[in-house]
């Protein structure tokens, strides 16, 4: 399966009756198994692209090829979850095919366990975004979109939560998109990373990462982090220079 | 027990009213309570009681059921929201007593003229609160719904309905308190039994102590099936709020 993202352009009509650009063109494409990380500064128009991508804004120019029958998951930035639904009932409504197996797996792996049968209102952030997860990784996606999943959480948590992605995600085949402003996320988990311009956004640069995802130990991720620090810093002198 | 307390609060007062007042004006509780239990046993109360159930069940679930949909409609669709905004209007201030009377006219002394009226009087106020509830309906759990791909009718039951549930509550309360009113009013004008029938009867003949005892029996009714029926669906529809410990 292969996501294309070809977007010519996306404006909104603000109040005073113009138009403001939200997206420049912006096109790239996204393999089975392969990790997608957009990095860009807050308000570049990441959200409007991924909601785009996801067929809920269709106010655009540019085309979007998904295959029709690819399974969306998704952990939007602020869990979402219904709250008159218990933990178990969110994942269950999103996913009424999955088995009680896998589910139980999925919560054992989330440590969600003790909370099936909480109601939202009782879990902190840090469960919630955990339940979103379990939710988007319950329908077996094949296009799993993560909408900076571990923001406001602490170090700690978020490395864990982070490693956890990392091995649902390479227990499937799935397109993933991740969006974060954590350079340290993007080099764990990612395959390829754009990094997008401030608003209108448009990406500035493509940065593959050889190595495969399990054998990225600390060293080489110091390595790859050195490396992207040097060559943003020579993109900035460039265009200073021009 | 508080419930107690104040109930045999007001029973005090209208016993003390009614000792200065006389029997005539104001019949002391045993005498109203003669008149019940007289009524109950001839069997009289209970069909009165009875036809007059029967409307209000009926022009109530026909008004929240039309009043809903049409609430619903207009609070998602803008075009129904335009065309329907000045009946709505119309409908939530004509007076009920113009309505009975159109009805009774033009559909004849008849049953469903009645329950039509009834629910007519019941429905502008139904659909303003479940339009108002659609309008606050919250854009980002549709827009979950919609990128997992949920079947509309499972969305709707457990996205929708769910954040539409005080909203239906709080219409059935209001709904269900002004059809209590009006069914008298409709009754008295055009039925040949039911609990505003028997009150118009004892008005005519100043018969106090029927009048009272019709009008207690049905109020405790009233207060029944809202604590029996509308309270614990509104309990339950707000369950998975956190409360206040």
């Amino acid at each position: 399966m292969r996501l294309e993202v070809d977007i010519t352009g996306k404006a909104f009509r603000n109040a005073a009756g113009g138009t403001q650009d939200v997206l420049a063109p912006i096109k790239f494409a996204l393999q089975s198994g392969e990790v997608g990380v957009l990095i860009g500064p807050s308000g570049c128009g990441k959200s409007t692209m991924l909601r785009i991508l996801l067929g809920l804004d269709r106010d655009f120019h540019g085309t979007i090829a998904r295959p029709p029958e690819a399974r969306i998951g998704m952990v939007f930035q602020e869990p979402r979850l219904l709250p008159w639904r218990s933990v178990e009932q969110n994942v269950r409504l999103a996913a009424p095919g999955i088995s009680d197996a896998k589910l139980s797996e999925l919560f054992r792996i989330l440590e969600l366990e003790a909370h099936r049968s909480h109601f939202p209102g009782e879990l902190s952030l840090g469960l919630a975004r955990r339940v979103a997860l379990a939710r988007a990784f319950a329908v077996e996606p094949d296009l799993l979109v993560l909408d900076e999943p571990l923001a406001s959480l602490d170090d700690a948590l978020a490395g864990r939560l982070r490693d956890e992605i990392a091995t649902l995600v390479a227990s499937r085949p799935v397109m993933t998109l991740l969006v974060t402003h954590s350079i340290d996320d993007a080099i764990r988990l990612g395959d390829r990373l754009f990094f997008l311009s401030p608003r209108p956004a448009r990406i500035v640069a493509e940065v593959p990462i050889g190595i495969p995802r399990d054998t990225r130990g600390e060293a080489e991720i110091a390595a790859i982090k050195a490396d992207l620090a040097r060559r943003t810093q020579g993109d900035r002198a460039e265009r200073d220079v021009s | 027990m508080l419930r107690l307390l104040s109930f045999s609060l007001f029973l005090a007062t209208w016993w003390i009213a009614a000792l200065f007042v006389g029997g005539a004006k104001l019949p002391s509780p045993p005498a109203v309570l003669n008149v019940i239990i007289a009524e109950a046993s001839s069997g009289a109360l209970f069909l009165h009681l009875g036809a007059t159930l029967a409307r209000v069940a009926l022009a109530f679930v026909l008004a929240m059921s039309l009043g809903s949909a049409i609430g619903y409609l207009m609070g998602r669709v803008k075009l129904a929201d335009r065309l329907g905004d000045p009946w709505l209007i119309l409908l939530l201030n004509l007076p009920a007593l113009v309505v009975i009377v159109l009805a009774y006219i033009w559909a004849g002394l008849t049953e469903a003229a009645a329950i039509a009226a009834i629910a007519i009087n019941k429905l502008p106020t139904a659909i303003v609160t479940l339009r108002e509830g659609t309008r606050a309906l919250d854009r980002s759990l549709d827009e979950m719904a919609s990128v997992f791909a949920m079947p509309r009718w499972r969305a709707f039951r457990h996205v929708v309905l769910p954040q539409l549930a005080p909203y239906i509550a709080a219409s059935a309360r209001s709904g269900l308190s002004l059809v209590w009113k009006i069914v008298l009013v409709a009754e008295l004008l055009g039925r040949p039994n039911g609990v505003g029938f028997e009150i118009g009867v004892a008005f005519q003949l100043f018969d106090t102590p029927r009048l009272l005892a019709y009008s207690l029996t049905f109020a405790a009714v009233v207060l029944v099936i809202e604590t029996v029926l509308v309270q614990p669906f509104e309990a339950r529809a707000t369950r998975w709020r956190p409360r206040a410990a």
